[in-house]
């Protein structure tokens, strides 16, 4: 019982104070990890690979992954589930009040001049740091770097290209195209 | 009780497809929310993840609340935020237990590689669909540039960029206001 308040004050913590993509919340893993002894640097990054390699905002992951490793090691399979679902809550649960806190906000002032204007700035910039991000992506997925060499994954940028192009075609729903390319990656050894 | 529901599934259906983080989710957004539902304009969905990255708590989450919020109040928030996490729940809790190297078995690297050229594809499309929307004049193509640059090449916390940009905006239009009204003047 006092593991499940802990997890809670733990991940509450986390999610009250990391800001921006779900990477945010790694330093506040290691200090957890460091602090509780519950996981070690080296679980931490296999939880990270798992993370990654599973499909969910990765922030969410991590948590659900913690959770369920720290109770499952004191109390087994069933309060191993309770843990991660502790977790994930106490993680998202300050979201959802500063966030609604600042929706009832904006609605006040949405018309007003003075928050437009903030809109017209933050748009391009939202787009642009969504741009970046991309770029990251990309990066990782068309080229391969390794120490002192970079070479085009052309594999992938054909992958990249053809899909960009039938999605522009015919316009299915998004989650086809996901699928069709972990297909492809599976069937042409990506 | 209908579309609550419908908040719940659509967000959990958005969850399962994400890979590669909270940015990644937005082509599904842009069908799910703004094309299917008409849940949010494109420009709110923009405004969502701009202040979902400087507010606590990870974009994901922020902008499936903001959402839910704006659709069904403090319910829907809660519902469609519920939603985005269940997947995660399910599957990590799954493989946490049993599959501990998943991470390491070939056949997942393979479809992650496809995914992630697949994913890169999504993104471009939904960046000129936002790009459309949010650059509209010449100061704003310079946000837009200096602001990629800026993240892409630096450190610098995407949470001072959007306070700066947020800053920006606010004086880009005293300015734009005062050389309009003098030129209405001469």
């Amino acid at each position: 019982m006092f593991l499940y308040v802990r997890l809670f004050y733990e991940f509450f913590k986390t999610g009250l104070f990391a800001i921006g993509g779900g990477l945010a919340t790694l330093p506040f893993l290691y200090e957890m990890s460091a602090k509780t002894g519950w996981f070690t640097a080296h679980d931490i990054s296999n939880m990270i690979a798992v993370s990654e390699s599973t499909p969910g905002p990765i922030g969410i992951n991590m948590s659900t992954y913690v959770g369920f490793q720290t109770a499952y090691t004191y109390l087994g399979i069933a309060g191993g589930i309770l843990g991660g679902v502790i977790a994930t809550l106490s993680l998202v649960f300050p979201s959802i009040i500063v966030i609604e806190l600042v929706s009832k906000v904006l609605n006040k002032f949405k018309e007003s001049q003075i928050v437009q204007n903030i809109f017209y700035g933050l748009r391009p910039a939202s787009t642009a740091l969504v741009a970046a991000s991309g770029m990251g992506i990309a990066r990782v997925a068309f080229l391969i770097e390794n120490t002192g060499s970079i070479a085009v994954n052309f594999k992938s940028l054909i992958l990249g290209v053809l899909i960009f192009v039938s999605y522009k075609l015919f316009k299915l729903h998004p989650v086809v195209y996901i699928a069709a390319a972990a297909v492809i990656g599976i069937i042409f050894k990506f | 009780m209908k579309e609550i529901f419908k908040l719940f599934l659509t967000f959990a259906k958005v969850g399962c497809f994400t890979f590669g983080g909270g940015y990644a989710m937005l082509p599904l957004l842009q069908k799910e929310v703004v094309e299917k539902n008409n849940w949010a304009t494109e420009e709110e969905l923009m405004d969502y993840f701009a202040i979902g990255q400087c507010t606590p708590g990870i974009i994901a989450v922020n902008t499936s609340t903001f959402i839910g919020y704006k659709r069904k109040g403090v319910v829907g928030g809660i519902a469609a935020t519920l939603g985005m996490v269940f997947p995660s729940l399910i599957i990590i809790t799954i493989i946490a237990a049993f599959i501990r190297s998943f991470a390491d078995l070939e056949i997942v690297g393979h479809a992650l590689n496809g995914i992630k050229a697949g994913v890169c594809a999504l993104i471009l499309d939904a960046v000129i669909k936002l790009i459309k929307k949010s650059v509209i004049d010449r100061y704003t193509l310079i946000l837009f540039i200096a602001v990629f640059f800026i993240a892409l090449l630096t450190d610098i916390s995407t949470v001072i960029l959007i306070i700066l940009s947020g800053a920006l905006g606010v004086l880009i239009s005293r300015i734009k206001a005062r050389s309009g009204s003098g030129k209405e003047g001469a």
